[in-house]
């Protein structure tokens, strides 16, 4: 199991367009993720349950990832929430 | 019948009806697990059709997508397929033995709720969205044979309990003549999209309005909020000769966009709009207004969760400058408070929010914000030619702090060796009656002022507009606030400051001859009410705007001055 802390950079928070890429990123991958903000956490495939943490910009959420391919899935997070995160 | 006229013009069409199935709960309670199952089983089904649904408007070459479209359906994908929703309506359905159709409509009516309480504008509007994807798979879930969307002929009024974004993306808008809609307000989906396309609109219809029945004929009115169903003849003619007259009209104030603005006997005025963003600056060059005498900056910093950086502004306030080639451009500083809000700047809860901390007030205080905004906007001066205007001043120190921040700037910018234009023109919005009374005092610190009747109106009267019960007494003929333009104006003009005004009274056509009397050298007002302004200004002379200034100034009450205005101008 991995367990990571991301800053959110988007200034918007996590609002529905870079959740709907998360998703599918997510999907890319057999390991579950969940997503924690404070003492919150949710499963990443669910729109509803991304949207409804409330991320702000400033707020750093923290990804948990478990499974056979967590190693690739974290890199591709690290480029999600470091770059691709800043261009929605 | 009425409703609220969103989007101006007159169509005469043929009524298409679009129905949303009514969500109604069953109350049906499943009796063992083989019904659980096929109930489950049914919801399944539903979903993936309401998916492929959304990928084949997607898919459809014909629609013409923006990236934008895109990216709601694809949201609304992720709604449709979200496992959080598929999760509670199982729920329901195993544990509280209700049918797929009514553990759905829980399942989203609780989370809409969720989103509507949530504190942040954003992930409130998802409830629309949210809705939407709901419905599509009740839709999916009772196949009641609805008609396809797209099977209207030319010339169709889109008649609706209201529009949803989905709605908006899948109409074939070349074909639609009007939208009629039973819910909906002025800043509604429907309303926002007739008012982009120039469709006319109606909107908050109430219940009556579902009595229509497919193909009927119908007349709808944007402008007044009117709709007639089924019409005679007589009457279809009558609106036919109107449609013309409008489209006449139109015509005959666009051609006057490049006749220079002054009256008969050469006395000129300045015609300006005021803008949010600089996507209306094309409307306000086709209206053929002279410049921009109120930017409000307030765009920039709604809708988000922080304050925009001092880059973010700059971009946005040079995109202004540069649209605006060389045209003169005021930029109000920050104006929040009283009923404009920011999610991320919690302003404690005030008894009188109008009379409280607001615009220039927070400013002052909070020196970082305005800093930054100062720094964006003089950065941004140095592309095309703007002034900076601050708000809510009611006394003279007010000014002189804000001034002094403003050279604190400068020093910053030149010690960092950054270009800007040292010499940008700096003024006030007279809106607070101090401010009124002493523009003697004022007019020493500043390049020019800009009445904001809106306000000033309201502080003078001491009539809260929005409260029903008094807003009758709101009326910007009053002699009392008259009198105190009038003073602004003089004082001004004694030290040969401009005086310019950018509220409601500024486009009222009864008010312009008025105001020219009074000696107004700048009218600003929303980009649709300057070809009508002008039309009065270049067809009257100066002295007629004096004379009338001066009875008007002798009358002693708001009807006895409305019915003289009304009597000149015919």
């Amino acid at each position: 199991m991995i367990s990571k802390d991301y800053l959110i950079f988007d200034p918007l928070g996590m609002h529905a367009r870079p959740a709907t890429a998360l998703i599918k990123l997510a999907r890319q991958y057999k390991s579950a993720i969940s997503l924690k903000k404070d003492e919150k956490l949710i499963q990443m495939r669910s729109m509803l349950n991304i949207l409804s943490l409330g991320a702000k910009c400033g707020d750093t959420i923290s990804v948990i990832i478990e499974g056979e391919d967590e190693s690739d899935a974290v890199a591709a997070l690290d480029y999600f929430f470091n770059e691709e995160m800043k261009n929605f | 019948m009425k409703g609220v006229g969103v989007s101006p013009g007159i169509s005469i069409g043929k009524a298409f009806i679009i129905k949303k199935t009514e969500a109604v709960r069953s109350g049906i309670e499943l009796e063992n697990d083989q019904a659980k199952n096929t109930e489950i089983e049914k919801f399944d089904k539903a979903v993936l059709s309401a998916i492929k649904e959304v990928e084949a408007i997607k898919g459809n070459e014909n629609l013409t997508l923006t990236k934008e479209d895109i990216e709601i359906l694809e949201t609304q994908v992720e709604f449709l397929n979200d496992p959080q929703i598929r999760n509670d309506v199982l729920f329901k359905i195993n544990y509280e033995h209700k049918p797929a159709n009514d553990a759905l409509i829980e399942v989203i009516l609780e989370a809409v709720k969720m989103f509507r309480n949530m504190n942040d504008e954003y992930l409130k509007a998802r409830s629309a969205d949210l809705q939407d994807a709901g419905n599509r798979i009740l839709l999916n879930l009772n196949i009641t044979g609805q008609p396809a969307y797209s099977k209207y002929g030319e010339n169709t009024i889109i008649i609706a309990e209201d529009i949803s974004p989905s709605d908006t993306i899948i109409l074939d808008i070349t074909k639609i003549k009007g939208f009629a809609t039973q819910l909906g307000g002025r800043t509604s989906h429907a309303a926002i999209i007739a008012k982009a396309k120039g469709i006319p609109a109606v909107v908050a219809c109430g219940k009556d309005l579902m009595d229509i029945e497919n193909n009927d004929t119908i007349i709808l009115d944007g402008s007044t909020g009117e709709i007639i169903i089924r019409p005679d003849l007589k009457t279809i003619e009558e609106y036919k000769i109107k449609q013309l007259k409008i489209a006449e009209e139109l015509s005959l104030l666009k051609s006057l966009k490049d006749l220079p603005v002054q009256t008969t006997d050469g006395h000129k005025v300045k015609l300006l709009a005021n803008i949010s963003d600089d996507s209306d600056l094309e409307q306000v060059i086709e209206n053929g207004g002279q410049g921009v005498g109120l930017f409000r900056t307030e765009l920039l910093f709604l809708g988000r969760n922080s304050f925009p950086s001092e880059e973010e502004q700059f971009q946005f306030y040079r995109k202004v400058a540069i649209k605006s080639k060389n045209k003169p451009v005021t930029v109000r500083t920050l104006d929040i408070g009283g009923d404009k809000q920011l999610s991320y700047f919690g302003i404690p809860d005030e008894n009188n929010p109008f009379l409280g901390y607001r615009a220039i007030r927070i400013c002052l205080n909070q020196k970082d914000i305005f800093f930054t905004q100062l720094k964006a906007i003089l950065r941004a001066s140095v592309f095309g030619n703007l002034k900076i205007m601050f708000p809510m001043i009611c006394n003279a120190d007010e000014v002189r702090l804000a001034k002094d921040c403003l050279q604190e700037v400068k020093h910053e910018l030149t010690s960092s060796g950054i270009e800007f234009n040292n010499n940008i023109e700096t003024g006030i919005m007279i809106e607070i009656p101090s401010a009124a009374l002493m523009a003697d005092i004022l007019a020493k610190e500043v390049d020019f002022f800009s009445i904001g009747t809106n306000d000033l109106c309201q502080y003078t009267l001491a009539v809260d507009r929005m409260n029903d019960k008094v807003s009758s007494l709101y009326n910007h003929f009053n002699p009392g606030l008259l009198r105190l333009i009038q003073n602004v104006i003089e004082q001004a003009h004694n030290q040969n400051k401009t005086v310019g005004m950018c509220g409601e009274m500024a486009s009222d056509p009864l008010a312009t001859l008025l105001l020219m009397g009074m000696g107004l050298d700048e009218f600003s007002m929303g980009t649709a009410s300057i070809p009508g302004v002008k039309n009065i200004i270049i067809r009257n002379n100066f002295s007629r705007a004096r004379e009338i200034c001066k009875k008007v100034m002798g009358m002693d009450s708001s009807n006895s001055i409305t019915d003289y205005l009304q009597e000149e101008l015919k």
